[in-house]
């Protein structure tokens, strides 16, 4: 993608190239901010709603991660090359989040 | 490459954050540093979500009392547009174009300090008007350490992007200074990626119930 090195050996060619490249991937973000506002309408709007919590809950949950998916992958770039220990952090940090969330809500009663 | 070279936009590389060692250490450790922020931030919403609406008895109000939709609907769409404008700036980053890239920061700061303050409002008003606080219950200090270290982080995040804008304001770009705006920008992404959980989670599920 428009992160990785370029070098034809003519430098006309590849800033043409960098500056095409660039304006496709800022076209990519905008999509991803329009679908994230859309996913926030469509959580605020179901929980106005009022429909029952069983349904609710999962949907708007599902909705979120979806969200930081686009958050993730284009505003922080981590869709383009290079990002595998990034990625290997990030994952690690959710393992753990995971089961610390599991934990707190299996075991601790009252 | 040296770190204090001049470039031009014709010379300057498609991505200068990881051109040299420098960069390629802040950008590897920064990541590892989220990762460890994930875990933080786990605890936390572990936490309230172990002790939301635990209160000692029925004068106190819960979260389905608390919450209002417009408020934090104005606040998400507050800190997700500056995520978008912290884009633009990187956008203009890469095309080494300075005076543009520091009206976007500027104008991610300044969404950012609207959040701070709705923010202060919002906490201002539970206490004074619910006596809803840190001390009043343990769904109290769940709640606001949890949602005030989310906020902490913006104040934080704020001070840090007003810093080296006003920092490198002469210097501009190069590949000493790239490095620390692309972090930076990075850590902004990751505050919005926070709040979409805090919203979801804290605000929309109380709501539910």
């Amino acid at each position: 993608m428009a992160n990785e090195e370029l070098n034809s050996g003519n430098p006309k060619v590849d800033i043409e190239y960098r500056r095409r490249k660039s304006a496709e991937e800022m076209r990519y973000q905008v999509v991803s901010f329009a679908m994230m506002i859309f996913l926030t309408f469509v959580a605020f709007i179901a929980v106005g709603y009022d429909i029952s919590g069983w349904f609710t809950i999962p949907f708007i949950l599902v909705l979120a991660i979806v969200q930081v998916g686009f958050q993730l992958y284009y505003f922080m770039h981590m869709s383009h090359k290079g990002h595998e220990a990034p990625a290997l952090f990030l994952y690690s940090g959710v393992f753990v989040a995971f089961i610390t969330l599991l934990a707190f809500m299996t075991i601790i009663w009252w | 490459m040296k770190a204090d070279e001049k470039f031009t936009y014709e010379t300057w590389p498609a991505a200068p954050e990881k051109q040299t060692l420098d960069g390629k250490n802040k950008f590897l450790g920064f990541w590892l540093f989220l990762g460890g922020e994930t875990v933080l931030f786990a605890t936390l919403f572990a936490t309230y979500l172990a002790l939301k609406d635990r209160v000692p008895n029925s004068d106190h109000y819960l979260a389905k009392d608390l919450f209002e939709i417009p408020l934090v609907f104005v606040m998400t769409m507050l800190l997700l547009t500056s995520s978008l404008t912290s884009v633009y700036a990187m956008y203009h980053m890469k095309n080494f174009n300075f005076k543009k890239m520091q009206l976007w920061l500027g104008i991610t700061v300044l969404l950012g300090l609207a959040f701070l303050g709705l923010e202060v409002y919002e906490f201002n008003h539970y206490v004074h008007e619910y006596h809803h606080t840190f001390t009043s219950s343990a769904f109290g200090t769940a709640f606001y350490t949890l949602v005030g270290f989310h906020g902490g982080h913006v104040a934080f995040g704020l001070a840090w992007i007003i810093t080296l804008m006003v920092r490198n304001a002469k210097r501009g770009l190069d590949l000493y200074t790239a490095p620390k705006f692309y972090v930076a920008s990075l850590y902004w992404h990751f505050i919005d990626v926070v709040w979409v959980f805090i919203f979801t989670v804290v605000y929309l599920m109380g709501m539910v119930g």
